[in-house]
């Protein structure tokens, strides 16, 4: 069992994320958590997968991935090459009186209060699935209430962009009665 | 240029662009708007009796003319009907467009009347589909859709357009170009894979070329014929190749697979190399995938990434056009060749005692009834390679993939992949649109053909003279098959009572075609010739056989290919083999 985290651009039409999420069912690849967002360009969004891959070969997956008309490129975020984080929102029974004890265990983790009320608050926090996680045992005292979670996001580290690397501008030209050309 | 018109006209303007000249399909509320247009179009309409038989049809069209097949149906239950069709042509990489009407857009999501969801059903089975919803989106949908379907690994692409879009006006532009970032075909192999292959190629003392249906959607037969020749190796040629290698050149071994011949599935078995040319490693080629040709490396040459390394692990992987690739391994052969190479002699001599000692055969019913295998042999012999035969689903499917003789690409059509019953009229159909001249055999089960008959109305009043053999065992004979062996004969729902109900000539004659019955040997020859003479009407032989037959060689489902049985518990004798 291993896991990894693909980086995804696809274009952004109706249905693709459809198209992603039915072929990792219909394939009977395991996906621990999907995010999808905007980008810099309003024609793609990106597509952050952490995949679980037991019997299937990682190739495998990116391959039929690939194969999707919409999925424009693929690549594997490794944790050393890659900046991942994802974002807590969790609601725990605290008051004032122990405040001071939970200001503690944020500071630690660079985490915010949000929201907070008579008996409860609610803390958001971003970090990678360590941190949080890390974070979640240390607030386990004070009783969690409810909590949400993001799946992972993640980007290269650097300056380069995956966007400029592989998108081309190329056009594929159409003859009139064309179908003499759209055989091999 | 740009012309104001409705999307409807636009649409019609689009498949003519995009040269289609004939498509199969049915009406309904939603596609109307698109059917008035069709009225005046230059683009042969054919009118269905079922919206699978145009699919089907479309697929037989598309197979015998490698061009993409178009069908046409209406939203809800139209096209859901096209569905069995579009998955079947997904399995066996035909190019398709499908075109559908869609309820109106401020209708969609409300459970209108006739609204199905197709491009969300479709999706598994599609190459792509489109959901359209503005009319200036139809023509660069339907330019998209047919470069698609026609390009890298060919598929069916599903273009639903909501009838307000075909209604309202539109300026119809045909794209100058496409943009399609997400999606490139790669056609040129990598330099250094084919150094590889040739490499492997000229080590290898056993070699077999194992030939899939690339090799056909390629069209690279001829240059299959020359690298085949260079090398010297066996030919096997799965259920989707039959064709794409003469039967009767001297390094044919037949077909691979649950009931391929001796000769094959052991060399597939022994081999130390596997030249694998446009073939997937189904489980009905492999079987038990753990026990299949253990020995051997693997050439893996697709157009396809993904294929490569889904079932069986590919040594030396070569993405690209077949018929590139082929063109480029023949030199990178003959310059390792100049160097040196293994000899195939010893493989080569074993390999041919086998093919002779386990040619493939059958018994003659002991009752004196007639014997499927031979009529199926007969109509081969007496209508040659140069006719279309299109198979259903079951056992004749089998018969006919073993018995008729196959020369050339493009005369064999079955449902390979999804091995759907009712496949062959309709295909057959299509196939005949495809090549009016050719000779159009239909070669069905009895429970296929009560799948989709219908169809032979469609023909008849569209001068579309296709033949129909019927092998009428009576019986879901495959299913039979496997209740015989494998379920101590409990013939549970396998008997259709065929030779009873219904009268089949009375049928056919009933659809405007020719109805012929054939009960015995000695009238075999002359049945064929009838139907083979008659030309102006399609023709239905009802031939009544001997039910008990049964296909032979046979890999149990699941099991290794080295217990092949060639009769019922009758394994070769491998002990008198040198493998
Ligand atoms: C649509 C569909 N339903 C069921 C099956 C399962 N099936 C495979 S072969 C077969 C029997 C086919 O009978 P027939 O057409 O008479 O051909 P035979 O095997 O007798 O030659 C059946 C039911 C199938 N392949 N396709």
């Amino acid at each position: 069992m291993s896991t990894h985290t693909l980086s995804v651009l696809v274009e952004n039409s109706p249905g693709v994320l459809a198209r992603v999420a039915g072929l990792f069912s219909r394939r009977a690849y395991n996906i621990d958590s999907l995010a999808v967002g905007p980008t810099e360009n309003p024609d793609i969004s990106r597509m952050t997968i952490v995949i679980n891959v037991e019997s299937h070969s990682l190739d495998q997956v990116i391959r039929q991935l690939d194969k999707l008309v919409n999925v424009i490129h693929i690549a594997e975020l490794k944790l050393t090459d890659s900046v991942q984080a994802e974002l807590l929102l969790v609601k725990i029974s605290a008051t004032s009186k122990n405040r001071f004890d939970v200001d503690a265990v944020l500071d630690t983790y660079g985490a915010a209060i949000v929201d907070e009320d008579a008996d409860s608050m609610t803390i958001e926090a971003t970090g990678d699935a360590a941190k949080i996680s890390d974070l979640l045992n240390a607030l386990e005292r004070f009783g969690i209430r409810e909590l949400a979670q993001s799946g992972l996001v993640a980007i290269e580290r650097g300056s380069g962009s995956l966007a400029d690397r592989t998108l081309s501008t190329q056009s594929i030209p159409t003859a009139d009665s064309g179908q003499a050309d759209y055989q091999n | 240029m740009s012309k104001k018109m409705s999307g409807a006209s636009s649409l019609v303007q689009s498949l003519e662009s995009a040269g289609v000249d004939v498509m199969f399909g049915i009406p309904g509320g939603a596609i109307l708007p698109a059917y008035d247009p069709i009225f005046d179009s230059s683009i042969r309409h054919i009118l269905v009796r079922h919206e699978q038989g145009a699919g089907h049809a479309a697929t037989g069209y598309a197979q015998v003319t490698g061009r993409v097949g178009v069908c046409i149906a209406t939203s809800g239950p139209g096209a859901t009907n096209l569905v069995t069709p579009l998955a079947d042509a997904a399995m066996d990489s035909v190019p398709l467009v499908a075109i559908t009407g869609q309820v109106p857009s401020a209708a969609i999501g409300t459970d209108a009347f006739q609204e199905a969801d197709i491009r969300g059903i479709t999706m598994p089975f599609t190459k792509h589909n489109y959901l359209i919803t503005d009319p200036n989106d139809i023509p660069r949908a339907i330019a998209e859709a047919f470069y698609i379907a026609g390009t890298g690994r060919p598929g069916p692409v599903l273009v639903d357009i909501a009838k307000d879009a075909l209604q309202k006006e539109t300026d119809f532009v045909w794209p100058k170009g496409l943009s399609l970032p997400g999606y490139h075909p790669q056609l040129e192999p990598e330099n250094q894979a084919i150094k590889d292959a040739a490499a492997l190629i000229a080590q290898s003392a056993k070699p077999v070329f194992y030939v899939g249906g690339g090799v056909i959607k390629a069209n690279a037969s001829k240059e299959l014929m020359q690298l085949a020749e260079l090398v010297g190796a066996p030919v096997v040629t799965t259920l989707m190749a039959l064709g794409s290698f003469p039967d009767s050149h001297p390094q044919h071994f037949g077909m691979p697979g649950m009931h391929g011949t001796v000769g094959a599935v052991t060399a597939l078995q022994k081999a130390d190399l596997l030249i694998t040319l446009g073939a997937r490693f189904d489980d009905r080629v492999t079987g038990k995938l753990s026990t299949f040709a253990v020995n051997a490396k693997v050439i893996h040459a697709d157009i396809d990434p993904a294929e490569i390394g889904k079932n069986r692990f590919a040594d030396v992987p070569v993405v690209g056009d077949l018929k590139h690739t082929i063109s480029a391994l023949i030199p990178a052969i003959k310059a390792e060749f100049a160097k040196g190479r293994a000899d195939l002699a010893p493989w080569l001599a074993s390999m041919n005692k086998l093919r002779a000692t386990y040619p493939l055969g059958y018994d003659a019913p002991k009752d004196g009834s007639l014997s499927p295998q031979y009529v199926i042999e007969r109509i081969s012999a007496l209508t040659g390679p140069e006719a279309i035969y299109v198979a259903g689903v079951g056992q004749h499917q089998m018969w006919a993939a073993q018995f008729v003789k196959y020369e050339n690409p493009r005369t064999w059509l079955n449902s390979g992949g999804l091995g759907t019953m009712g496949y062959a009229v309709p295909a057959a159909m299509g196939a005949k649109v495809g090549a009016p001249d050719a000779t159009v055999w239909a070669i069905d089960g009895d429970g296929c053909f009560q799948m989709t008959n219908q169809e032979l109305v469609t023909c008849a009043l569209n001068n579309i003279p296709i033949k129909v053999a019927i092998i009428n065992n009576e019986s879901l004979g495959m299913v039979r098959q496997w209740q015989t062996l494998f379920y101590e004969g409990r013939y549970s729902n396998t008997n259709l009572e065929s030779k009873r109900v219904p009268d089949f000539v009375k049928l056919a004659d009933a659809m405007g075609c020719v109805g012929l019955t054939c009960d015995r040997p000695e009238d075999v020859d002359a049945i064929i010739k009838k139907a083979n003479s008659i030309n102006d009407q399609p023709v239905v032989v009802d031939f009544r056989v001997f039910r008990d037959a049964m296909v032979w060689p046979m890999v149990a489902a699941g099991t290794s290919n080295d217990d092949i049985k060639i009769a019922r518990e009758m394994a070769p004798d491998w002990d008198s083999q040198e493998l």
